[in-house]
């Protein structure tokens, strides 16, 4: 029988310097001379990592309380409409919110401005009550002037991701990039070997309470993000050929640093937010050890496409054909881009080992496991009248 | 030979010479039209690629300059916030011509201005707007 880690033991030789930790693409490569056996016996963790556009983000800010005090009942942060149904000075702004004037300015601005230490101009108003006689405010804020300001991202970190193309004659504009018309170019935004629910497909390390890299600080996995899919058609490696499951995160955004949070605004589509997050997966047996050694020939995804309604799926690659440059779809080649930056991902991916490394960072056992055979609904449209 | 791009701005009188064939006939350059627009009585703007000697080329670009054309070399023109790139990539997604790309090794964005052709479309592609382009 192979050797069977804990998550103690783990700890305990990441507290005194002896832990092996290597990022997915490292173990990756491992693999290659490696068995999953051999593996479990050398390294203990394995980080891996994403920085993506991840439309599902934001913030809950707490104003504090202004003399007189306002109960906000309508709140605007440099113009952007914020969340007014929590209390009368929290909020929460969404990454994808902006008002109508300024469509290339949201949410994620306003939280990179404000993690940039710049002043935001906070506005609101109430109808004033007793205990919160005041109807209007307008002052600057800043990340010193608030008091919380957590990061709360209901879906991120997608398990996986459909490659975009367009079959159309006309180009479209998508949260997935530009789609040029005619199948002359292909999109797709995982990063693959790296991408952290690829590497623990069936969540037997990530679950409730996971510590994690969040935005350049430590975050948590708080629930399983939303639109959490575990019934996805698998491969032969276990590992869902489309977008499957996703997690909820959170942090605190003051520690965080804009080098991982990104404000974006995608032309004719709106404003996201390109999130970093780094996921250590404590390799505590064969099983795990089998799976973090997955690499880019093994992981397949589908091919949709964005310009026809129902974007009908055109085929299946894998990440390795995605990332040589060209796939073939409907007997054309066509030319690939990524729109999540691999880049970053490594740096995200190099810096959680790190801080691994130095024993400033712990792997945690989850509180408690995600659930296993869930769907989704669709939104099925039912008569409402207008009584 | 050297092959370089040049952007050509030209102010409203400035139409009834034929400043193509002079470069050709007088300065050996071998000339190809990348991108035009002409607003009759306004302005005109051309991207040029002139292939030939250097020294032609240096003195077939003085001529033109001689005339108030403005003639610059496309990379003055292009201007790139490289520093805050995250290498996501959605501009090569859009390039066409070759110019943006991605290293199939380190993930990063590289930019050989000198394929550029003017097509503009990395400025709405790109999520973070970092470029811009001075044709007109």
């Amino acid at each position: 029988m192979s050797k069977v880690k804990t998550y103690e033991e783990i700890n305990r030789k990441l507290k005194s310097g002896e832990a092996v930790v290597l990022t997915a693409e490292e173990v990756a490569k491992m693999a290659k001379e490696l068995t999953p056996e051999e593996i479990v016996e050398k390294v203990d963790v394995v980080t891996t990592a994403t920085f993506g556009a991840m439309c599902s983000s934001g913030a809950i800010i707490n104003f504090g309380h202004a003399s007189p005090p306002i109960r906000m009942e309508k709140i605007r942060l440099n113009g952007v409409p914020c969340y007014e149904g929590l209390a009368a000075v929290d909020s929460y702004i969404g990454a994808t919110a902006c008002g109508p004037e300024r469509p290339e300015y949201g949410g994620a601005h306003v939280i990179q401005d404000l993690l940039d230490g710049k002043d935001v101009l906070l506005e609101a108003w109430g109808k004033g009550t007793d205990c919160y006689p005041r109807k209007h405010i307008r002052t600057w804020i800043n990340i010193n002037t608030i008091n919380e300001f957590t990061l709360f991202n209901p879906r991120n970190a997608y398990q996986n991701y459909n490659v975009a193309v367009n079959t159309t004659q006309t180009m479209k504009h998508t949260y997935m990039g530009t789609l040029l018309p005619n199948l002359r170019n292909a999109t797709y935004s995982t990063s693959g070997e790296l991408s952290p629910l690829l590497n623990d497909p069936e969540f037997r390390t990530i679950g409730l309470g996971t510590r994690i890299f969040l935005g350049g600080a430590q975050g948590f996995v708080v629930w399983p993000g939303t639109q959490f899919h575990t019934t996805r058609p698998k491969n032969n490696f276990g590992i869902p050929t489309t977008n499957a499951a996703t997690i909820a995160v959170i942090g605190n955004l003051k520690e965080m640093s804009s080098d991982y949070i990104q404000a974006a605004y995608f032309e004719k589509y709106g404003v996201s937010m390109f999130v970093g997050i780094g996921i250590p997966i404590p390799v505590l047996d064969a099983d795990i050890a089998r799976r973090v050694s997955i690499n880019n020939s093994q992981i397949e995804t589908s091919v949709l496409d964005y310009g026809t309604v129902g974007t009908p799926k055109l085929g299946q690659v894998t990440y390795e054909e995605l990332k040589s440059g060209s796939i073939e779809v409907q007997g054309k080649k066509v030319r690939t881009a990524p729109v999540a930056s691999l880049a970053k991902a490594r740096k995200i991916a190099g810096e959680l080992k790190n801080w691994l490394i130095k024993g400033s960072f712990e792997v945690s056992k989850p509180v408690q496991m995600f659930p296993a055979n869930t769907s989704l609904n669709g939104l099925k449209e039912t008569e409402a009248k207008n009584d | 030979m050297i092959k370089k791009r040049y952007i050509l701005n030209f102010p409203p009188d400035s139409g009834d010479k034929a400043f193509t064939y002079h470069l050709v006939k007088d300065y050996d350059i071998r000339i190809n039209i990348l991108k035009a627009e002409v607003f009759p009585g306004k302005r005109g703007s051309l991207l040029l690629e002139l292939q030939g000697k250097k020294e032609n080329i240096e003195k077939g670009v003085e001529y033109i300059q001689s005339h108030k054309i403005i003639c610059e070399s496309l990379d003055k023109r292009i201007h790139f916030e490289e520093n805050r790139c995250i290498d996501c990539g959605n501009c090569t997604a859009v390039c066409f011509a070759g110019a943006l790309t991605m290293n199939r090794k380190s993930w990063k964005l590289e930019f050989d201005k000198s394929k550029c052709v003017v097509c503009e479309l990395c400025i709405p592609a790109c999520p973070l707007k970092l470029f811009k382009i001075d044709f007109q």
